[in-house]
C-alpha cells in the first residue's frame, strides 16, 4: 500500500511538454529520499488541461500542479512528499475566478464538465488493466454476456439514446441493430481511430487514456452482432495511442477478456489493429474499410450500407472510438442514467477539443446542449488577452462557423445543424477579432482541397476550383461575379459529391458567406482586408510624426522597402523612414522591431 | 441486369416502368427508354463506382441526389432523371472536367466518337473555359510498343483501370496521389513498358476519351503504299470484319467482309490476304502438334497461342506453363513467313522489298511483331500493324465511301480460307476449328457434324470432353485474363485436368480486342457486343463451302508444294516460334 500516488500526465500533449523527462526524474528523487515503498507514480491518460501541462495531480488532496518543470521536481518531493506541504507557487491559478484553486475539480475548467468518455483518463494507468478492472472494466460486458440477449443490448442503447459521436450523429442501436439483422456468416465490428480532423484530439486521449474502454465495448458489440472479429482502424501517427493498445490488446487476451470463449461464456471475439497512413477521407466509414481490405482508402457508393456489405462485403459496424468508450457505461448504469444527460434528441455528453482563441486549450466533456459561450468562456477560460469572440468552427473543415449572435446557441446535433454547422467529432475552434473569416475558409479549404481522395468529380475539381477563387479573393483580385460563381460552386460539391468528405467540404465556406458576406465584399470592392490578415491587401506605412529615424526597421526589412526621408518632425533628431509600397513584402517585420508604434498596418 | 424473375415497378419522369428487382435506377430508365448520362459506368469491366456524378438524379424528392448507375431501383421509387437542377449540377460537372482537360480537340484521336465530347454538346457547353485554373495534365506515356497513354485527356474514370484490374486480373494502372493531383499511373511512376503489362488494349476500348490510343502506323503505311519500291502486301484477321463496319456507324454485328476487302484494294494495297489462310495453316501445325504430344506423352495440356496478349500474360505471370504453349506462331506471324518466302518465291519478288501489313483487332499484335523469332524468311514476318479503329481512319482519310464499296473477295492464294479459321476471331474458335481437324485425322473419318457447340458462346471459361478414336479429349476455353487466372490455377492445383486449352486474352476473344473500335457506354452497356460481333464470325463459317482447314484448297497447295508436311522442318523454321520466363515485376 502507498500513502501517497502522484499522477502524471503520459498524453500526448503532456509528453510533447517534458512529462516523460519530468516523470523520471520524480521516480529518482522519490528513490533519493527513499520514498520509493511510499509514494507511488503513474503516468495516466489525458486530463485535458493540455494548455497547463506538463500536469501533475498527487492523492490525496486532489492537488493539481500545472507546468511543472523538471527543476521543480525537487521541491515537490522534499515539500509535498515528505512535508506534506503544498507547493503554492506551482498551484494553478484559475483563469476565471483569478483563485488558486489545489484541487482540480474546483476549477471552472472542470466544474461543469461531465466526463464520461473521459472518466477513467487521467485516473488510471491505461497500461495497467487492473486498474481499469478496479474502475469496474469489463463488468459490462461480463453483464451482457450472461445476463443479456442481443436484442436487450440494442434495446439498451436506443432506450439510451446514444448516437454516433464521430460526426453524422446516427443512433447508435440502430446501426447495431441493422448489422444484427443483416444476413452472414461473417461479420465484422470495426472501431474508427483514424482522427483526422484539425485540432480534434479526444479519441486519440481515450485511446492513450483508457484503451479498455474501446475494447470492452467492441466485444459487446461483436456479441450483439454476431461477429468475432473486430478492427481497430488506427492512424500511425498516434504512436502512444497504438502502443497503449497493443499492450491493452494483450493484457485482455491473457485475462481471457478477448479472444476465445470470453469468461467461459462461449463466445470468441478477437481484435486486431490495422495502422492508417494518415488520410483524412479514411475516416469516412466505406474509404476506411476499403483501406483496411488493403487497398487505396477511397469511399463506395452507398447503398449497399455497411450494415449489409461492409469489410470484405461482409456485414459491419464502424463506430467511433469515443461512442464505444460511451457504451459500457450505459450498460453498467442502464440507459435511464444516460438519458438523464443531455437535450431531448441528444443524450448524454460530448467531448471537445478547444483550440484556436482560447485560454484553455484542451480537451473538455460537457454534457449536450451545454451552449457555446459556457464552453469558451467558463470552461475554456475566455479568449486571451481581453480579444472579442468573433466565431466558433464547430465540425473542423467538414463543420460551419458560428458567429457570436449564435454565441449562446446549445451545442447539440439539431442546434448546431439549425445554423449551418455540425457537431463533427468535437473540434471547436475560437477564433476573435483577429481573425480573417474569409482567411479561415480558404485554410480549411485548403485542407479538403488537400485530403480530398480524387475520386469524383465534384470533389477533385470542385473544390480545388472554389480555393483559387477564394485565393483570388484574398489577393485583392476577386469580382462579385466571383462571389457567385464560388456560391454556386459550394452548392454544387455539396450536392454532388460521393463521400461526406466531399458533401460537407464547402460548409466552412458557406457559413462565412451566410455570415460573413461583408467581409469578402471588403476584400473584393474595398481591397481590404479588415481583420487585416489578408498580406496581399494589407498597407504598412510608417507614422512620420511619430518616427524618430533609428532606422531599425530599414536594417531588418528584408525586401530593402524602407527608406529615409528629408523631412524630420519637430524634436526629433534624424529623419523619418518611409516604406515604398511596391517594394513591399508585408512581413509584418517593421511593425514588430519599432520601439516606437510608429508602423501600423491597415 | 438482375437475372432476376420478380419485378419492380417504379416511375422516372413521370413514366411508370416495371423493371426486374436488382435493376439499378439506370438500367430501370433503359427499360423506360430514358438514356441517363455517365462517364465511368462500364457495366462489363465492373466500373460501378459511382466516381463521375454524371448519372446523378432525385429519387423521391430527397435533396441528396443519387448516382443512378449504382442505385438500386426500388418498388414505388420516383425518380427524375431530367431537371432543371439536375441539368445545372451535370452542366458544371462538365465545365470542371474541362477546366482540367486538354481541350485540343480537334485533332484527338477520339474526335467526334469521344463521351465528353458529346455530353458537352448535348448540355450546351459554350464556356468550355469557366473553371479554367491550375491545370494537373500529368505526362505522355509513350514506352509501350502498342499504345499512348496522355494523361492529359484523363477525366479519371478509371474504366481503364477497371478494365485491367478486373477484366484481365492484371492491375497494372491505377490512381497514384490524391485529390487534384490524382493521376492514371502505374506503380512508382514505372513506365508502361517496365511494367507486367500484356498489351491487350482493353483499357484503350474502355476509354471514354482519347487519353489511351494505340501507337499509330497509318502514315508509315501510307508511306509504304506510295513508294514504288515497295510491294506492299495486307492481311486481315477474321474479327476485323464483325467490327469494320462500326467504324462507319454501321449496327454491331455487321458483316463486312466484302467491303474490307474492296476497301483496302482502293487503299492501293499490291495484295490483299486473308488471315483466315494462315489461321487455317495454324490449326495444321497446332492440330498435328496437339496429336503429336498426346500420342507421344508431350507436355500437357496444349494451349494455344494465337493471342500475343495471352502469350505475353502467360510469361509473365505463369512462367512455368510456357513448355504448354504450342510452340505455333500466331496467325499474323505464320501469314508474314509464308508471304516473304513462299509467296516471295511463287511470285519472284525480293522479300526485302514486301512491306507485310496486317490489320488486326488487336493492340497485342503490335508487340508481337517486335519479339524474338518471328522472322522465319530471314525478315520480320510483319513490318506494321493497324488496329481496326486504323483502318477506318485511314479509309476516311482516302475518301472512301464505305456504303458505295462493292463487296470483292480476297486475293488467291493466301487469301483463301475455310470456315474453321473465320471463327479463330471468338472465343472457342480455335478450339472449335483445331477440333474439326484432329478428329478427322485421328479417326480417318469425315466429320458428321463439325459443329462443336460446346465451346461456343461468351462465357468466360468453358469447357468439354469428346471421345475421339478411343482417346478422351478433354478440353477448356477460356477469354480475358482473369478468366484464364481461373482456370490455369484450378489446372495447376489439380482440381481440373484438361488435354487442350484455348485462351483468348480478350474476353470473347479477337471480336472484342483492344484494336477495335470503341463502342459508346450508352450502348456497351446494354448491348452484348461480344456476341453480337462472334455471330458474324459464325454465319460467315456456316456459309463457307469449305469449313475445315484442312480441306482449303490453298493450305492442300502450300504443303504439297512447299511445306511437305505440318511439323516438318521447313514448317517448323517458318512457322513455329519460342518463349521467355518473365516475371511480373522487373528487379528495381
Amino acid at each position: 500500500m502507498y500513502r501517497t500516488h502522484v499522477m502524471v500526465c503520459g498524453g500526448t500533449g503532456c509528453t510533447a511538454s517534458g512529462s516523460g523527462k519530468i516523470q523520471e526524474a520524480l521516480v529518482s528523487e522519490i528513490k533519493k529520499k527513499g520514498l520509493e515503498d511510499e509514494v507511488k507514480v503513474v503516468q495516466t491518460g489525458c486530463f485535458g488541461l493540455c494548455e497547463l501541462g506538463p500536469i501533475m495531480i498527487i492523492y490525496p488532496g486532489d492537488v493539481f500542479y500545472s507546468r511543472v518543470t523538471v527543476d521543480d521536481i525537487p521541491e515537490i518531493v522534499e515539500e509535498h512528499l515528505l512535508k506534506g506541504r503544498v507547493v503554492e507557487r506551482l498551484v494553478h491559478e484559475d483563469e476565471v475566478t483569478r483563485e488558486k484553486t489545489t484541487s482540480l475539480d474546483d476549477t471552472s475548467f472542470y466544474k461543469i464538465q461531465k466526463r464520461v468518455a473521459l472518466r477513467n483518463c487521467g485516473v488510471i494507468d491505461p497500461e495497467n488493466i487492473d486498474e481499469y478492472l478496479a474502475m469496474d472494466g469489463y463488468t459490462a460486458l461480463e453483464k451482457v454476456l450472461t445476463t443479456m440477449t442481443p436484442d436487450d443490448v440494442i434495446q439498451c442503447l436506443l432506450d439510451a439514446g446514444l448516437r454516433g459521436r464521430g460526426g453524422a450523429g446516427f443512433p447508435t442501436g440502430l446501426k447495431w441493430k441493422f448489422a444484427k439483422n443483416a444476413v452472414g456468416d461473417v461479420k465484422y465490428v470495426c472501431c474508427n481511430a483514424d482522427e483526422g480532423d484539425p485540432g480534434a484530439f479526444m479519441d486519440r486521449s481515450v485511446l492513450e487514456g483508457d484503451p479498455h474502454s474501446v475494447l470492452e465495448a467492441m466485444a459487446i458489440a461483436g456479441y450483439t452482432i454476431g461477429s468475432n472479429q473486430g478492427y481497430i482502424y488506427v492512424r500511425a501517427e498516434y504512436p502512444i495511442a497504438v502502443k497503449r493498445l497493443q499492450i491493452a490488446l494483450k493484457q485482455a487476451k491473457d485475462y481471457g477478456l478477448i479472444g476465445k470463449n470470453i469468461l467461459g461464456t462461449g463466445f470468441d471475439f478477437d481484435i486486431d489493429i490495422r495502422l492508417g497512413a494518415g488520410a483524412f477521407v479514411c475516416g469516412e466509414e466505406t474509404a476506411l474499410m476499403t483501406s483496411i481490405e488493403g487497398k487505396r482508402g477511397e469511399p463506395r457508393p452507398r447503398p449497399p450500407f455497411p450494415a449489409n456489405k461492409g469489410l470484405f462485403q461482409k456485414p459491419s459496424i464502424l463506430n467511433n472510438v469515443e461512442t464505444w468508450a460511451n457504451i459500457p457505461q450505459i450498460i453498467n448504469n442502464g440507459p435511464e442514467w444516460f438519458a438523464a444527460m443531455g437535450t431531448e434528441k441528444s443524450k448524454g455528453t460530448k467531448v471537445f477539443a478547444l483550440g484556436g482563441k482560447i485560454k484553455h486549450t484542451g480537451l473538455v466533456e460537457v454534457p449536450m446542449g451545454t451552449t457555446l459561450r459556457q464552453v469558451v468562456e467558463e470552461v475554456g477560460g475566455g479568449i486571451p488577452n481581453g480579444k472579442k469572440f468573433k466565431a466558433a468552427q464547430t465540425g473542423g473543415p467538414s463543420g460551419g462557423c458560428i458567429p457570436a449572435q449564435f454565441f449562446d446557441v446549445p451545442m447539440d446535433y439539431e442546434h448546431l445543424a439549425e445554423i449551418g454547422s455540425i457537431m463533427g467529432s468535437g473540434g471547436l475552434i475560437v477564433m476573435d477579432e483577429d481573425n480573417c473569416m474569409v482567411d479561415i475558409a480558404k485554410f480549411f479549404l485548403q485542407f479538403t482541397v488537400d485530403e480530398s481522395c480524387g475520386k469524383c468529380t465534384p470533389c477533385r475539381l470542385g473544390t480545388k476550383r472554389m480555393l483559387e477563387i477564394l485565393e483570388k479573393i484574398t489577393s485583392g483580385n476577386g469580382t462579385m461575379d466571383d462571389l457567385d460563381k464560388l456560391e454556386n460552386l459550394a452548392y454544387f460539391v455539396k450536392t454532388n459529391s460521393l463521400c461526406g468528405l466531399g458533401q460537407t467540404a464547402p460548409n466552412p465556406v458557406l457559413s462565412t458567406l451566410k455570415y460573413f458576406r461583408d467581409e469578402y465584399i471588403a476584400h473584393i470592392v474595398d481591397k481590404h482586408c479588415p481583420a487585416g490578415v489578408c498580406s496581399d491587401l494589407l498597407v504598412y506605412t510608417i507614422d512620420r510624426e511619430k518616427c524618430m529615424g533609428c532606422t531599425m526597421c530599414m536594417r531588418n526589412c528584408p525586401a530593402n522597402a524602407i527608406s529615409v526621408t528629408k523631412y524630420t518632425p519637430e524634436g526629433h533628431k534624424r529623419p523619418s523612414l518611409v516604406i515604398d509600397p511596391a517594394a513591399c513584402v508585408k512581413c509584418g517585420t517593421c511593425q514588430t522591431v519599432c520601439k516606437f508604434d510608429a508602423v501600423s498596418k491597415a | 441486369m438482375a437475372d432476376n424473375k420478380e419485378t419492380i415497378t417504379l416511375t422516372i419522369d413521370g413514366v411508370e416502368v416495371t423493371a426486374p428487382k436488382g435493376s439499378t435506377i439506370l438500367e430501370a430508365a433503359h427499360i423506360a427508354g430514358i438514356r441517363i448520362p455517365t462517364l465511368c459506368y462500364l457495366k462489363d469491366v465492373d466500373n460501378g463506382i459511382g466516381a463521375c456524378r454524371m448519372c446523378l438524379v432525385q429519387v423521391n424528392g430527397s435533396p441528396k441526389l443519387a448516382a443512378a448507375c449504382v442505385f438500386p431501383a426500388a418498388d414505388g421509387m420516383d425518380v427524375v432523371t431530367n431537371s432543371e437542377l439536375i441539368a445545372h449540377n451535370r452542366k458544371i460537372n462538365l465545365q470542371l472536367l474541362l477546366s482540367n482537360h486538354n481541350r485540343s480537340c480537334l485533332s484527338c484521336v477520339r474526335s467526334g466518337k469521344c463521351e465528353l465530347e458529346s455530353l458537352c454538346w448535348e448540355y450546351g457547353i459554350d464556356d468550355a473555359d469557366f473553371y479554367d485554373g491550375e491545370r494537373r495534365w500529368g505526362g505522355i506515356d509513350d514506352s509501350a510498343p502498342h499504345m499512348i497513354r496522355d494523361n492529359s485527356k484523363c477525366i479519371l474514370c478509371r474504366r481503364c483501370v477497371a478494365a485491367c484490374g478486373n477484366v484481365q486480373s492484371i492491375g497494372v494502372i491505377g490512381a497514384s496521389n490524391r485529390g487534384f493531383k490524382s493521376e492514371i499511373t502505374c506503380a512508382f511512376d514505372l513506365p508502361l513498358n517496365d511494367t507486367a503489362c500484356v498489351y491487350c488494349g482493353q483499357c484503350i476500348t474502355a476509354c471514354p476519351v482519347g487519353a489511351l490510343y494505340e501507337k499509330s502506323n497509318i502514315d508509315d503505311v501510307f508511306h509504304a503504299i506510295n513508294d514504288p519500291e515497295k510491294y506492299v502486301i495486307v492481311q486481315a484477321a477474321p474479327a476485323v470484319r464483325a467490327a469494320l463496319a462500326e467504324c462507319f456507324g454501321k449496327p454491331i454485328g455487321t458483316d463486312a467482309q466484302g467491303k474490307l476487302a474492296a476497301g483496302l484494294r482502293r487503299l492501293k494495297f499490291d495484295k490483299v490476304f486473308d488471315t483466315v489462310f494462315s489461321a487455317d495453316l495454324t490449326i495444321m501445325e497446332e492440330a498435328n502438334e496437339f496429336i503429336d504430344r498426346v500420342k507421344n506423352g508431350g507436355k500437357l495440356p496444349l494451349i494455344t497461342s494465337c493471342s500475343p496478349g495471352w502469350i505475353n500474360f502467360c510469361e509473365h505471370y505463369y512462367p512455368e506453363l510456357t513448355d504448354n504453349l504450342s510452340s505455333c506462331k500466331s496467325p499474323q506471324q505464320m501469314f508474314g513467313a509464308v508471304a516473304k518466302s513462299y509467296y516471295a518465291e511463287k511470285m519472284g519478288i525480293d522479300p526485302a522489298n514486301i512491306v507485310s501489313v496486317s490489320v488486326m483487332p488487336c493492340t497485342a499484335k503490335k508487340g508481337e511483331i517486335g519479339r524474338d523469332d518471328q522472322a522465319g524468311a530471314g525478315y520480320p514476318d510483319v513490318d506494321y500493324v493497324l488496329t481496326t479503329r486504323e483502318l477506318g481512319r485511314m479509309m476516311q482519310r482516302a475518301g472512301i465511301d464505305y456504303d458505295a464499296l462493292p463487296e470483292e473477295d480476297f486475293d488467291l492464294p493466301l487469301g483463301l480460307g475455310s470456315g474453321a479459321g473465320v471463327i479463330f476471331g471468338a472465343t472457342g474458335g480455335v478450339m472449335e476449328a483445331a477440333l474439326r481437324t484432329a478428329v478427322e485425322t485421328l479417326t480417318g473419318e469425315d466429320l458428321p457434324n463439325v459443329d462443336f457447340v460446346d465451346v461456343r458462346g461468351v462465357k468466360g471459361i468453358k469447357e468439354a470432353t469428346y471421345e475421339v478414336a478411343g482417346l478422351t479429349v478433354r478440353v477448356a476455353v477460356a477469354s480475358g485474363l482473369a478468366n484464364a487466372r481461373a482456370l490455369l490455377d484450378m489446372v495447376e492445383s489439380g482440381e481440373k485436368e484438361y488435354d487442350f486449352i484455348e485462351i483468348m486474352a480478350c474476353p470473347g476473344g479477337c471480336v472484342n480486342g483492344g484494336g477495335q473500335p470503341q463502342v459508346h457506354a450508352d450502348v456497351r452497356n446494354f448491348t452484348d457486343i461480344r456476341a453480337e460481333r462472334a455471330k458474324v464470325l459464325y454465319d460467315l463459317d456456316k456459309n463457307n463451302p469449305v469449313r475445315k482447314s484442312h480441306e482449303n484448297p490453298a493450305i492442300k497447295e502450300i504443303y504439297a508444294t512447299y511445306l511437305g508436311a505440318p511439323g516438318s522442318e521447313l514448317a517448323h523454321k517458318l512457322l513455329h516460334t519460342t518463349y521467355v520466363k518473365k516475371t511480373i515485376n522487373k528487379p528495381v
